[in-house]
C-alpha cells in the first residue's frame, strides 16, 4: 500500500517540475518589459529599475529560475500591485471559497450524471437513453457564463427566488465563525440555520451552472462502461442464475462499470476549474477566480501567476488523488504496482 | 469514394440530429461569409437615442447600451469567432498532427519530448494555462488563436502518435520505404494522409470546444476588446444588464454561440459516425 503511494506521488513529480517552468516561462513571455509591468503603469524609470533589482530580473535566466523556484519554496508569490498584500495570503484567503463552490458543483454533476449514464444503458435506446444524449451534448454546448447569467436572469430577476448574484452571502448577514472557511460547513458546525440557508441560497445558482456544463463527460462514461459490462459474459451468467434485475444492474455491473468513471474526474475537474472562473465572474464570487480577473483588468500580474500556479498544482493533487483512489477501488491495479 | 458518400448518407437520412447539424453549420459559414454584407446596420454605429431598446420590428434583437443594432452584432461577429476557433483548430492540427506522428513513427527520444510536452499541458487545467497565455502573450486577438492552439495540442499529437505508431510497421508503409522513399516523405506522403480521416474528426470535435474558450476568453476581458463585435464580449457587456432586466443584450450573443458549439459537437459526432462506424454512440 505505502509502495504504490510513493510510486503515484513519483509520478507526480515531473507534472510539478512542467508546471513550475511552464510558469516561469509565462513570466518571461510578458510583452514588453516584465519590471515595468509589476511597477505599474505609472511608474518612474527609476521605479523600474528598483523593480528589476527587487525582482531579480538583471540576473541570467537561470539564476532567475533559483530564485523563483526558492521564493516558491517558501511560500512567496509575490506582492499584488493594488492590494499591496502578499499573492500567497490573498490566494489563501480566497481558496475556500472557489473550493466550496466547485465541490459543490462535482456533487451535483455525479449525483446527475451517474444514475442518468445507469438509467440511459439499463434502458438502451428509449427515450431516456435519447434524453441522456441530448443532455450531455446541449450540457457542453452551453457557455458556463451565459447558463450562469440566464439562470440569474430568470431565478433572480424574474421569478425571485434566487438571492442577487453577488458574492456567497447576503451583504446583511455576517459570515460564519471561521472553522474550514466553507461557509455550508462551519454554518452547520455552529448550528447557524439562517446563515446555512442564505449560503445554500447563494450557492445553489453558480454551482449548478458549473454541474451543468461539466456532467457530460460523466453521463457519457458512465453509459458506455454501463454497456460495455450489462453486454459481457458475467452479467449474462447472473441474468441466467436468475438473479433480480436490481441486483444484476447494481451490485454486479454497476460496481465494475464505476471504474473508468473514476478516470473521467479528471477531465471533470479540468472543466470545472476553468469554468470556476467564469462563473466567480458571473456571481461577483470571491474566490481566487475572481481575484485572477480583477488582477488582469488592472495588469496586476503576480497574482494571475500565483494563481496560474495555484490551479495546476491543485489539479495536479487532484490528478493524484483520483489515481490513488482508483488503485483503491481496482484491485487489479494494486497487483500491478 | 463512393462508398463513403453512400455510407454518409446512409448515416444522414438514419440520423436527422446530423442533418440538422449539417444544416446549421452551411447558415453558420453563409453568416460568416455574408454577415458584414447583410447586417441592417453599422455594428459599430451607437445611437444614444436608440439606447437599451427591446426587440422590435426595426431592431429584430433590440438594442444594446450605445444604442447599437444587436442582430447585425451577433451577424457580423459569426466571421471574426468562427475565424479565431478555426485558426486555433488548424495550428493546432499542424502542431499536434506533426509532432505526434514523428513521435509514434520514430518512437525513442522524439517520442518522449513530445509525450512530456503533452503531459505538462495537460497537467494545467486547460482553460487556465490559456488565461495565463493570453495574460503573458498581450491581450491581442492572434494570441487567444496561439492559446487556444496550445491547449488542443495533447490531443492532437496524442490521436495522431498512436495512429501512426499502428501503421509504423504496415506493409503499405514498409513499400514505401523499400521503394526508396526517405523518411520525411514516408511520413508526410503516407502516413499523414491516412490519418488524416481521423484527425478531421478530431478538428470537429475540438472546434467547438475552441469557439467556447475562446469566448470564455474575451468574457474575462482577454484578447478580443471593445468595440468589436464578438459573442464572448457582448455577453459580458449584457452582464451588467441582466440585473435590471435587459435581457436580450446577452441572451442573443449568448444563443449565437451555444448554437455554434452545439452545431460543431453533433457535426463531430456525426463525422465520427461516417468515418468510424465502431465508434458510434
Amino acid at each position: 500500500m505505502l509502495t504504490m503511494l510513493l510510486s503515484r506521488l513519483a509520478t507526480a513529480i515531473p507534472s510539478i517540475v512542467g508546471v513550475v517552468v511552464v510558469t516561469f516561462m509565462l513570466t518571461r513571455l510578458l510583452p514588453g518589459d516584465p519590471a515595468a509591468y509589476f511597477a505599474g503603469l505609472a511608474a518612474s524609470p527609476q521605479a523600474i529599475a528598483e523593480v528589476r533589482t527587487k525582482l531579480g530580473l538583471d540576473k541570467s535566466l537561470p539564476e532567475q529560475f533559483v530564485a523563483y523556484v526558492g521564493d516558491l519554496l517558501q511560500g512567496n508569490l509575490g506582492n499584488s500591485l493594488s492590494t499591496g498584500q502578499p499573492v500567497t495570503f490573498e490566494i489563501a484567503t480566497r481558496l475556500p471559497a472557489s473550493a466550496e463552490l466547485t465541490l459543490v458543483a462535482l456533487l451535483l454533476a455525479v449525483a446527475i450524471a451517474i444514475p442518468l449514464g445507469v438509467l440511459a444503458a439499463v434502458k438502451q435506446g428509449t427515450w431516456i437513453d435519447h434524453l441522456c444524449r441530448i443532455v450531455t451534448t446541449v450540457g457542453v454546448s452551453l457557455p458556463v457564463f451565459f447558463t450562469g447569467l440566464l439562470f440569474a436572469y430568470v431565478f433572480y430577476y424574474l421569478l425571485q427566488w434566487a438571492p442577487a448574484p453577488t458574492g456567497r452571502l447576503d451583504i446583511f448577514l455576517s459570515p460564519p465563525t471561521h472553522i474550514t472557511g466553507f461557509y455550508l460547513i462551519d454554518s452547520a458546525l455552529t448550528g447557524n440555520a439562517e446563515t446555512f440557508w442564505a449560503a445554500l441560497r447563494q450557492l445553489a445558482l453558480p454551482a449548478i451552472s458549473m454541474a451543468i456544463f461539466s456532467l457530460a463527460p460523466l453521463a457519457r462514461m458512465t453509459r458506455g462502461s454501463m454497456l460495455a459490462v450489462l453486454g459481457s459474459d458475467f452479467v449474462r451468467t447472473a441474468r441466467a442464475s436468475g438473479l433480480a434485475p436490481r441486483t444484476v444492474v447494481f451490485t454486479y455491473a454497476f460496481r465494475n462499470a464505476v471504474l473508468p468513471v473514476i478516470t473521467v474526474l479528471g477531465m471533470v475537474f479540468s472543466f470545472l476549474l476553468g469554468a470556476n472562473v467564469l462563473v466567480e465572474t458571473v456571481f461577483a464570487w470571491p474566490g481566487i477566480g475572481l481575484y485572477a480577473v480583477n488582477a488582469l483588468i488592472t495588469s496586476d500580474y503576480a497574482p494571475v501567476q500565483g494563481f496560474v500556479l495555484t490551479m495546476a498544482v491543485l489539479y495536479v493533487t487532484l490528478n493524484l488523488a483520483i489515481d490513488f483512489v482508483y488503485g483503491l477501488v481496482d484491485p487489479r491495479v494494486r497487483l500491478d504496482s | 469514394m463512393l462508398p463513403l458518400l453512400r455510407h454518409a448518407r446512409y448515416v444522414l437520412s438514419g440520423n436527422l440530429v446530423t442533418g440538422l447539424a449539417f444544416g446549421l453549420f452551411a447558415l453558420f459559414l453563409f453568416a460568416a461569409i455574408l454577415g458584414p454584407a447583410l447586417a441592417p446596420y453599422n455594428p459599430l454605429q451607437s445611437n444614444a437615442a436608440m439606447a437599451l431598446k427591446p426587440p422590435s420590428a426595426a431592431h429584430w434583437f433590440g438594442t444594446d447600451q450605445l444604442g447599437r443594432d444587436i442582430f447585425s452584432r451577433v451577424l457580423v461577429a459569426t466571421r471574426l469567432d468562427l475565424t479565431i476557433a478555426f485558426a486555433s483548430v488548424v495550428l493546432a492540427f499542424f502542431l499536434g498532427a506533426l509532432s505526434g506522428v514523428a513521435a509514434g513513427y520514430f518512437g525513442g527520444w522524439t517520442d518522449r519530448v513530445v509525450g512530456r510536452l503533452a503531459d505538462t499541458i495537460m497537467a494545467f487545467p486547460l482553460f487556465v494555462l490559456a488565461m495565463g497565455i493570453v495574460a503573458a502573450l498581450g491581450n491581442e486577438v492572434i494570441n487567444i488563436v496561439i492559446a487556444t492552439a496550445i491547449i488542443n495540442f495533447p490531443l492532437y499529437a496524442r490521436v495522431a502518435r498512436a495512429e501512426a505508431n499502428v501503421r509504423r510497421d504496415a506493409g503499405f508503409v514498409e513499400a514505401a520505404r523499400l521503394s526508396g522513399n526517405g523518411e520525411g516523405r514516408v511520413l508526410l506522403g503516407h502516413i499523414l494522409p491516412n490519418i488524416m480521416p481521423i484527425m478531421m474528426v478530431q478538428m470537429s470535435l475540438t472546434m467547438g470546444y475552441a469557439i467556447l474558450n475562446a469566448a470564455g476568453l474575451s468574457f474575462i476581458g482577454l484578447g478580443v476588446r471593445p468595440p468589436a463585435a464578438e459573442w464572448g464580449i457582448m455577453v459580458a457587456e449584457g452582464a451588467n444588464f441582466i440585473q435590471s432586466g435587459e435581457w436580450w443584450i446577452a441572451l442573443f450573443p449568448g444563443l449565437a454561440l451555444m448554437l455554434a458549439v452545439f452545431c460543431f459537437n453533433l457535426l463531430g459526432d456525426g463525422l465520427r459516425d461516417i468515418i468510424d462506424p465502431r465508434m458510434r454512440t
